[in-house]
């Protein structure tokens, strides 16, 4: 039997990479899943609760609930929009409850659900990997991504030094501290130029927005790719962005 | 009074003092250097034992149950020191305290008081009190000494001058210590400087004060845990002893100390165990302090105790791990958050220990702190009594924004009213692609304000041609 997947793309990924989640679709649908877009799905309310407005936040919550309802495994290539839905949620509503114990960060999907490790992707350049704090610490997805990258063939991966400290993104703490999170952004970067890396990866569209947004800045050279980008890729048919 | 001791009088907000600090190469350096030291310590240290997650849900229940039944507990200990010959005080805020303790003093007949290293003291504004009074405080602790006689801040829960390094501590002491003479900024020498000035105060004083890391309320013991041996000193060689503690510093029984004497060396200096741990219980007749003085500080603690997401700030042991890990504070330093606590714990429990204050400035500093993070979490990972305190931020950031007419509540409530439809949804992105007109290769150099404060550093990527949803309804719908 097809594993049933609901794609929750994120209000992000949807506006400004969209390229990620067609790179999930694509993934899902070679390892034989069927997936499905619900088109109602806007935003999860993260920004909101973070900034501190609670109330918006769960109306937002429960818009989020209603419209993933149903489905056995929800998936999102964010680990701070999981992040939101795993553990905020059940606090926020008893409607808000169910959905967050099937919601899923993608390495997690395919790690524990799918049961895969090597999902045949080809890649051949020098990668880094930036775990993102809310993967790390809030859904503890551990090394699914980083055994995901290992499988993936002819991609050589250097080890990001200080790989497990904030980037400085943060959401609003990025416009409301922005010389501290500045502060953070570049002792990132130079961690990540220090690996000579081409690409720096991380399951998180906003991490990767804020980090690649300094890197670009400073021409360095260096792109930024969602991991599931980086999954779709095979031989026969190498990832191409949207032009 | 108007005086709100738990904040510096005149402090900026978070982001305004944080830019300063951030430009401080000396600081930044030193920092970076302390806490990355530190940290990677701290993590040896904890993963020697297999039981730590174990240690840490026990602390945090043993605090959970003292916070929940704190009335019966605090009685206890009155009782119980009270039995053993100590004298309590009880002070509703800092005011009440200082002033019990400077009675005290005077009753003593002293005008020069030896410190054992307290955070309750520093909170409360107490050295500044004592002055007022014409009493001279002398802090003890390396660290505060230097602080002290740098006429500084301090900047860390645990080392109070981890902002200096020792070329800038050689400085101090040769300016402010008598007889320093030619100093070189070498760690023994420096170390004995401060122990031969120390020496002398430690034989004359008449009167000590301390705080306390844990009260047992069943035995009314008192410990205090340090590194230097100098609170040992102040501990048992002078003739009355006065300790100022927190309400919540209290364990329920001596046994408990067993699970904290664990948890609190490991998170702070990353030791097995901490040189120093004195215990004591009210007074011995013939050994140390003949007069034994408790005052317990409530100083915005019961109300705090009130909020019941914010409470579990009042769980905290001052081990400073969360300082230590944090991001934020490594690039700031602790002066920025204007407290005598800072990094994490501070922006959890300064707003919380000064919420009423009637000084718009410590107002705007007070409700500018839960915000000084970026929510990564690495504080909650490490904290000995797992206070969560992304969690404890993120409410008191709805405490600082509830009720307020702001650009950004307005922006806020603009984004919520459109992501509560998928309509309003699919128009703001279709609006959102203008922005790809001032794109240059699709990325995009420079906003106004507020989005300035993103441009200012970096690119900002321009909405997709077509979004994913789009693309969806194109080949799917």
């Amino acid at each position: 039997m097809r594993t049933r997947v609901a794609l929750f793309a994120t209000c992000l990924t949807d506006t400004f990479f969209p390229d990620t989640a067609r790179a999930v679709v694509r993934l899902l649908e070679r390892l034989g899943c069927d997936v499905d877009f619900p088109a109602a799905q806007t935003c999860c309310g993260q920004m909101h609760h973070n900034t501190g407005y609670r109330a918006q936040a769960t109306k937002l919550a429960k818009r989020h609930a209603k419209v993933f309802d149903g489905y056995d495994a929800v998936v999102a290539p964010s680990g701070s929009c999981v992040g939101m839905v795993r553990d905020v949620y059940p606090d926020l509503h008893r409607s808000t409850k169910a959905v967050a114990g099937r919601t899923y960060e993608l390495s997690e999907l395919l790690t524990d659900v799918l049961g895969v490790t090597d999902v045949g992707a080809y890649f051949p350049h020098r990668v880094t990997y930036h775990p993102t704090c809310h993967s790390l610490r809030m859904l503890g997805v551990g090394d699914k991504p980083l055994s995901l990258l290992r499988a993936v063939r002819g991609l050589d991966l250097v080890e990001l030094p200080a790989a497990d400290t904030c980037c400085g993104f943060g959401g609003t703490f990025a416009l409301k501290n922005a010389d501290t999170s500045t502060a953070m952004l570049a002792d990132k970067m130079s961690h990540v130029l220090d690996t000579r890396a081409q690409v720096l990866t991380a399951g998180d569209n906003s991490c990767l927005m804020h980090i690649g947004g300094g890197l670009s800045r400073l021409k360095t050279g260096v792109r930024p790719l969602h991991l599931a980008e980086i999954l779709a890729s095979t031989e026969e048919e190498p990832w191409a962005a949207t032009p | 009074m108007g005086r709100n001791p738990v904040t510096w009088l005149g402090s900026p907000t978070f982001p305004d003092a944080a830019r300063k600090a951030l430009s401080d190469v000396q600081l930044r350096g030193n920092l970076a250097h302390a806490t990355t030291t530190i940290r990677t310590k701290r993590a040896a240290a904890v993963a020697e034992l297999p039981d730590w997650e174990r240690l840490r849900a026990a602390g945090a229940a043993i605090k959970d149950d003292v916070l929940a039944n704190l009335d019966t507990y605090l009685e206890r200990l009155e009782a119980a020191v009270t039995a053993r010959g100590g004298v309590v005080h009880w002070a509703r805020d800092a005011a009440e305290a200082n002033e019990i303790v400077l009675r005290i003093v005077r009753d003593a007949d002293a005008d020069e008081v030896v410190k054992v290293k307290s955070m309750a003291t520093a909170e409360i504004g107490l050295n500044e009190a004592l002055e007022e009074g014409g009493v001279t405080a002398v802090e003890t602790d390396l660290a505060e000494l230097i602080v002290q006689l740098g006429d500084d801040r301090p900047s860390h829960i645990l080392v109070p001058a981890i902002h200096r390094n020792r070329s800038e501590i050689r400085d101090i002491f040769r300016a402010k210590m008598p007889g320093a003479g030619a100093l070189s900024d070498t760690p023994a020498e420096l170390a004995d400087a401060a122990r031969a000035h120390l020496r002398r105060k430690f034989l004359t004083a008449e009167v000590a004060i301390s705080g306390a890391n844990f009260a047992c309320a069943d035995t009314g013991s008192v410990v205090v845990v340090e590194s230097e041996g100098n609170g040992r000193m102040c501990l048992t060689l002078p003739r009355t002893l006065i300790t100022v503690m927190g309400l919540e510093k209290i364990v329920p029984t001596w046994s408990d100390l067993e699970v904290f004497l664990q948890l609190l060396p490991r998170s702070s200096t990353a030791e097995r165990m901490n040189p120093y741990t004195s215990v004591w219980t009210g007074v011995t007749p013939g050994d140390g302090p003949q007069s034994f003085h408790l005052v317990l500080l409530d100083n915005g603690r019961t109300k705090t105790l009130a909020d019941k997401v914010g409470r579990q700030a009042l769980r905290c042991i001052r081990c400073s791990a969360c300082l230590n890990v944090c991001p934020v504070y490594e690039r700031t330093g602790g002066q920025a958050y204007g407290s005598v606590y800072p990094g994490p714990i501070g922006a959890i429990l300064t707003p919380q220990l000064g919420a009423g204050t009637d000084d718009p400035e410590t107002a705007a500093l007070l409700k500018s702190l839960p915000f000084a993070s970026s929510l990564c979490g690495a504080c909650y990972e490490v904290c000995p009594v797992r206070i969560d305190i992304p969690q404890v931020l993120v409410h008191l950031r709805g405490k600082a924004v509830a009720g307020a007419y702001t650009p950004e509540s307005v922006a806020m409530a603009a984004a919520g009213w459109v992501m509560a439809s998928p309509t309003r949804y699919r128009l703001a992105q279709r609006a959102a692609t203008a922005l790809r007109l001032i794109a240059r290769r699709g990325k995009i150099k420079r906003l106004p304000w507020p989005g300035s404060k993103w441009t200012d550093a970096r690119d900002l990527p321009a909405p997709a041609k077509e979004t994913f949803s789009a693309w969806w309804r194109r080949t799917r719908g």
